[in-house]
């Protein structure tokens, strides 16, 4: 089915099956009960689960597949951001238009800076990549503050001319980003029980738009241009002798992994219509490398969860405090209770990094194919034969 | 001429700051051939050695004054540092006051002693592991580290100051023959110039002139040969594992007056200093030391109103924009060898 073969159009189907049934999926307790500060049904952290997925799978399309580590893939997301804010400022609020040209903005910044970052390999094109992100995070920052609006950031303003759309609404507010009038912040509510779930139109955009990238991924990645990426990873100098030229097939990955990434940055604009220059700093650079790598860099799915799961964690994790700690223990004498808190509470709440640091790091000393990887190992102890064809299919090997 | 003069004393600090992280870096990297990300995290940790040992000194506990009294007519409670009690108050002031230098002392083990745990406890497993994974196992170990710095000791700036001998700054002007206060030069980064020279000096003496040393040196050029003449280079690499940490730690402790240290200051000095390190080229000492101070100086040129006016923004981006065009034009950096980090 639409040139996938069975397994890829599963595997496909599953993805879609998640998006659309997420507003329920991510919903699982009901309201007002003591675990609904779990639920992540929420527009805004869905929308950003299936941003930082498009902005994942787009990194694995370079990495994954060629195993060049870029450390400097925000600035391709910031760019992309400013691109959407421009169109919403001079032509209208509508998002089309916005997304289509951050993705080209996107796709020619990133032309050229993969030109010049190709030229070299292994840690002098990440350190290349870096100082390319730094520099252009620096210039979004100060001098090109007319463009990107500095340090405040890029903003809608009602002085905007927007030229085919309406510079303010009839009540003289600032107008918000649409699809053909339909809202991107406007949700329908649905309460059934003690539950409440949520439709958000700028979620099923998104979503859209990720079912589409993720399609066009497992494309490339059964394509023959996929192939060749593959082969770049694991020798480089052997391809040469064959007669290819590899540099045109990096390229081209760049490219797209910026284009994804530009995609990934029209939409957040177009979810909340600011870019700012942090977008572009090397730590969002690196949030980027740390979703790909603990989901599973070089699978298909692998970045979308660690998308999610790092996302996940950002938000919801992060909000639990002591006291909440409290509540949980309460059950233990009072005493080991106050130990027990004590010794799980660096690790949440605030300290969330912390625990992600450690898991980044058990991911990667044990499980260099990812959380996926993770899973196939699991599903191998139940059946040894699946366990054999697994391992096939997820050799991931960085290479130089 | 004397902004000239000026703008190079100010870009000495940064630069020996940067020079001393990428010689740690390099020394990993050309004994152990690892990419080291968590280089900065060491730093950092030298920096908080400074802070927790100005808060040891400075521990104290209450005693009631009777000769004074508070507002409300009590007698009034004054916190005395437990060194008083120990050495007396004039001995206790001047620790207290001299606790940053101090604190290189109680670094120098503490650092040696966390890199050792470091390299025993987790990089010995990456050695024949892709650089990549290297590379992110010890980023991973960065943001472990910089949390639990956080953990204890908060997200704000905590200001550590240099000793009062020290406050103030030097007229360089004046010794060189021009108008007083044109060219002025704080006393410690002078300070912090002449130890990171000391340091710098002290690490390529041990190497040129110890039997250690020639033996790190051989095992640099060819570990195989080294070790089938029956020397344990492992050993060794795990000692200079601990210097080069050491030598970041010490970096950051007289770093800690100069900039109040932050859990993530080594993040920020680590992209520059990797930069530094490529700049000077993969596996070369004096490369890594040369461009340290080579990008510091530049950066501080470029921080002139002059340049600023006619080059908008060039500040912001000078040593990005250097390492691009060295990197594109000397593939191996400044004094890079041939066949380090290539495929």
């Amino acid at each position: 089915m639409l040139g996938l073969e069975k397994k890829d159009f599963r595997l496909l189907l599953i993805v879609i099956g998640l998006t659309l049934f997420a507003p329920f999926l991510l919903n699982p307790f009901p309201e007002g009960s003591e675990l609904a500060q779990f639920n992540a049904g929420y527009p805004d952290l869905m929308q950003r689960f299936v941003i930082f997925g498009i902005f994942a799978i787009g990194f694995n399309i370079l990495f994954g597949l060629t195993g060049y580590l870029s450390f400097g893939h925000a600035a391709f997301l910031g760019v992309g951001s400013y691109a959407a804010v421009w169109m919403f400022k001079l032509l209208s609020m509508n998002v089309l238009p916005a997304i289509f040209l951050s993705v080209i903005i996107a796709g020619l910044f990133s032309l050229i800076i993969g030109y010049v970052s190709l030229r070299r390999s292994g840690i002098y094109f990440s350190i290349l990549t870096l100082a390319f992100a730094q520099m252009s995070f620096a210039l979004a920052y100060s001098v090109l503050t007319p463009i990107t609006g500095g340090e405040t950031g890029l903003q809608l303003a009602l002085s905007d001319p927007r030229i085919f759309g309406e510079a303010q609404t009839a009540t003289g507010n600032i107008p918000v980003p649409a699809l053909f009038g339909l809202e991107m912040r406007s949700s329908l509510e649905w309460d059934v029980g003690g539950w409440l779930f949520t439709f958000n139109a700028g979620y099923y955009l998104a979503a859209f738009f990720m079912i589409v990238a993720f399609y066009l991924a497992i494309r490339i990645f059964r394509s023959p241009f996929g192939m060749m990426l593959r082969a770049i990873k694991s020798n480089q100098t052997r391809m040469a002798y064959t007669g290819l030229n590899a540099r045109p097939y990096t390229l081209a990955a760049f490219v797209i992994s910026g284009m994804y990434a530009g995609l990934a940055g029209g939409l957040m604009a177009s979810m909340d219509p600011l870019a700012g220059a942090e977008r572009m700093q090397w730590t969002a650079s690196g949030e980027v490398v740390l979703m790909t790598i603990l989901g599973g860099a070089g699978t298909l799915i692998g970045p979308v969860l660690g998308a999610g799961m790092i996302k996940y964690f950002e938000n919801i994790f992060s909000k639990i405090n002591s006291t909440i700690l409290h509540d949980w223990f309460a059950f233990l004498p009072d005493g080991l209770e106050d130990i027990v808190v004590a010794m799980i509470y660096p690790f949440i709440g605030k300290g969330w990094h912390l625990t992600l640091g450690i898991m980044f790091m058990l991911v990667v000393i044990f499980l260099p194919g990812g959380l996926v990887q993770g899973g196939q190992k699991l599903a191998g102890l139940f059946s040894r034969k699946k366990a054999e064809d697994n391992t096939k299919s997820s050799a991931t090997e960085p290479a130089e | 001429m004397d902004q000239f003069i000026l703008q190079i004393l100010n870009g000495l600090d940064k630069g020996s700051a940067y020079a001393l992280i990428a010689l740690g870096l390099t020394l990993i990297f050309g004994t152990l051939g690892v990419v080291n990300f968590a280089h900065g995290a060491l730093f950092m940790l030298g920096a908080f050695v400074a802070v927790t040992l100005s808060k040891i000194l400075t521990l104290s506990h209450k005693v009631v004054d009777e000769t004074r009294t508070d507002f409300l007519g009590n007698p009034l409670q004054v916190d005395v540092p437990y060194v008083y009690d120990f050495f007396g108050e004039g001995v206790g002031d001047l620790l207290i006051d001299w606790s940053v230098p101090l604190s290189i002392l109680a670094a120098i083990p503490i650092m040696i002693a966390i890199g050792f745990i470091m390299e025993r406890g987790l990089i010995k497993h990456f050695y024949k592991r892709p650089h990549a994974d290297q590379i992110l196992v010890t980023f991973g170990l960065a943001i472990v580290i910089q949390e639990i710095v956080k953990y204890f000791y908060g997200a704000n700036p905590i200001p550590t100051p240099a000793p009062e001998a020290f406050v103030g700054s030097f007229d360089f002007g004046v010794l060189l023959g021009f108008d007083p206060n044109a060219i002025i030069y704080p006393y410690w980064r002078l300070v912090y110039f002449f130890f990171s020279m000391i340091i710098i000096a002290g690490v390529f003496a041990f190497l040129q002139f110890t039997t250690f040393g020639m033996v790190v040196r051989a095992g640099m050029a060819d570990r195989e040969t080294v070790g089938i003449l029956g020397i344990d280079i492992d050993k060794r690499f795990t000692m200079m594992f601990g210097i080069a940490a050491a030598v970041a730690g010490l970096a950051g402790v007289m770093y800690a007056p100069i900039n109040s240290p932050n859990y993530h200051m080594g993040m920020d000095f680590l992209v520059l200093s990797f930069v530094v390190v490529v700049v000077g080229g993969m596996g070369s000492l004096p490369g890594a030391v040369a461009a340290g101070f080579l990008l510091g100086i530049l950066e501080s040129f470029a921080s002139m109103s002059a340049v600023i006016d006619l080059l908008p923004g060039i500040n912001q981006i000078i040593i990005y924009l250097v390492a691009i065009i060295i990197l594109l034009t000397r593939p191996r950096g400044l004094m890079g060898r041939k066949g380090v980090m290539e495929e």
